[in-house]
């Protein structure tokens, strides 16, 4: 019901992220999602692939850091306040993200939220009771 | 025209100097040998008794005392009087986590205060003159010491301490500061300063004593001409007492060493072994005649170079160069000792492992300490929040550690330069022991 997402830590300079795709690219490994957090000095990239133990084991072996994160991905409608009903359902349960991202993937009139909650076997049970099916990373295209 | 605050000993004959040395080491070595249950196991072991120390010749066959002994006797093991006829301290940083304290009876107070009387009045100054101390005041020798010198010698004393840049301007042309004190990049950030802010023709100043970092002939040349002064160094340290252990004079070719307080060798940081004058390696003191804090042959790790050419100015008191360098990894960063072993500490205490490099740099003629820390699957986690208050923590303890703020840059895991497979932990592109 959760995904795998890793984490990747990254210099905050010029180059640091390029080099951490090339990496990923000679492997033959293709993102499903990629996004940035940046802070100080140092940043972190999230990163969703077909398969998180192969690609964490790739950018292992180049010297990277990585820690691999359990995150719900959600298909909603693309539409305005298509996020709606995931948050709702969220905020009426009590239950806290962490963070979220959103992108539009190649499937017509759907979006993806991906989610880090901590409690997770409190949301797991929570977007069951309401009808909510998190994706596995086969069905997030 | 030279001056003198003490002309009958700083121009004394050398036979006079070494009578009072010979008398003085003689009555410390029994002194310490009675009172420092530290030093007399330390003779003991080496087979020495006072009886063996005539003169200053024997000098040869005492003990050394180092840093790490330093570290060991903390608090009182060194102590060589009575704590009660102790009344103040002074404290530096260890090479770990334990700070040197040195204690001082009023007696070694005067004499330290006089040491730096005599170094001021070598710098030109007179009970007429104005004397603006921006060294740090505290633990820290650099106020204390200019400020009971110029106390000593009856000059007006602007108990200034180090920052607060407005202010230190501010008095300086108000009062007309005639002598300046603090460390030579505390001077550099003040002269442009001055400039910047369009009062160099209101400030008076004709002299600066600058020490307690290493500096450049360069930054001297740049100081002089850039606040109109002559800039002088002085050396010091709190193991021994504090700044005017040595002190420059008009010749501005070498320090001349307090010889009736301070005993002075260079020795071969190897072997240990006495050095002839116009050799380079480590300076050794020897506390002639203080009771409180009584080191015997203590190694400072400073490399110099001893001159008993004769002296321009007429003072016959041995000269040191400048520090040439370090016999260990010890840094000087804001004037602040910064031993890479106190870091070391640090990482350790809040799980860091020690794959770290320090670098240090000037930018506009302050010291930056950067600390690069390799990212490790232990310390990382998706959270960014707890990335950033580990960091935080990590920069709060070096500060509580080393006294001065420390910037901490994360990098990727074997991103540090290694060369021969041994990391490279320093770097300080300050270039300050070039000759």
């Amino acid at each position: 019901m959760t995904i795998k997402q890793i984490s990747v830590f990254l210099e905050n300079k010029p180059g640091a992220l390029r080099k951490m795709i090339d990496t990923l690219a000679d492997k033959n490994i293709n993102l499903r999602s990629l996004t940035l957090v940046e802070s100080q000095d140092f940043g972190l990239a999230r990163i969703i692939t077909d398969d998180p133990y192969n690609t964490s084991t790739v950018l292992r072996e180049e010297g990277y850091v990585t820690s691999i994160v359990p995150v719900f991905a959600v298909e909603m409608p693309d539409e305005p306040g298509g996020l709606t009903s995931v948050l709702g359902v969220l905020s009426d349960n009590d239950i806290n993200i962490n963070y979220l991202y959103a992108f539009t993937g190649s499937k017509k009139n759907a979006a993806y939220v991906v989610l880090r909650i901590e409690e997770i076997e409190k949301a797991k049970s929570v977007f069951i009771s309401n009808g909510i099916k998190p994706l596995c990373s086969e069905e997030l295209l | 025209m030279a001056n003198y605050f003490d002309p009958a000993i700083e121009t004394a004959s050398r036979e006079f100097i070494r009578e009072m040395q010979n008398k003085k080491l003689v009555e410390q070595v029994r002194r310490v040998y009675e009172n420092v249950p530290f030093y007399k196991e330390k003779f003991d072991e080496a087979g020495i008794s006072p009886d063996d120390i005539k003169s200053i010749d024997d000098i040869g066959k005492l003990p050394f005392t180092t840093k790490d002994d330093l570290r060991d006797q903390y608090p009182f093991g060194l102590l060589g009087c009575p704590l009660h006829d102790c009344v103040r301290i002074q404290s530096t940083s260890g090479t770990t986590g334990r700070r040197v304290v040195a204690f001082y009876t009023q007696e070694d107070i005067d004499l330290w205060d006089t040491s730096c009387a005599r170094a001021l009045v070598a710098a030109g100054a007179t009970a007429e003159d104005v004397v603006q101390v921006s060294y740090g005041f505290g633990l820290f020798t650099g106020g204390a010491g200019l400020n009971g010198g110029s106390h000593k010698l009856g000059s007006l004393t602007l108990p200034m301490s180090s920052g607060n840049t407005d202010r230190q301007i501010q008095f300086m042309t108000d009062l007309g500061s005639t002598v300046l004190c603090c460390t030579p990049s505390y001077a550099e950030y003040l002269a442009e300063s001055i400039y910047e802010r369009g009062v160099r023709d209101q400030i008076k100043l004709k002299a600066g004593i600058f020490g307690a970092e290493a500096w450049t002939e360069e930054m001297r040349k740049d100081i002089e001409q850039k606040l109109g002064i002559k800039a002088y160094d002085i050396y010091g340290l709190t193991e021994i007492s504090g700044p005017g252990v040595a002190f420059e004079c008009c010749e501005q070719t070498g320090m001349h060493v307090n010889e009736d307080h301070f005993l002075v060798e260079v020795i071969d940081p190897k072997t240990g072994e006495i050095l002839p004058d116009g050799e380079r390696g480590e300076l050794v003191f020897t506390c002639i005649d203080k009771t409180a804090f009584p080191l015997i042959r203590y190694r400072t790790r400073d490399l110099c170079i001893l001159s008993r050419k004769q002296c321009s100015c007429g003072r016959t008191f041995v000269k040191m160069s400048k520090p040439l360098g370090r016999t260990d990894d010890m840094l000087i960063v804001k004037g602040v000792n910064v031993f890479p072993s106190q870091i070391e500490t640090v990482l350790m205490n809040k799980g860091y492992p020690a794959n770290y490099q320090i670098i240090v740099t000037r930018e506009n003629n302050s010291d930056k300490l950067e600390l690069l820390v390799e990212m490790t699957p232990e310390m990382f986690s998706d959270d960014i929040n707890s990335l950033n208050r580990r960091e935080k923590e990590l920069i709060e303890a070096l500060k509580a550690m080393l006294g001065i703020m420390c910037k901490v840059r994360l990098v990727q895991p074997n991103t540090i330069e290694r060369s021969e497979g041994k990391a490279k932990r320093i770097i300080d592109k300050r270039d300050l022991y070039k000759a």
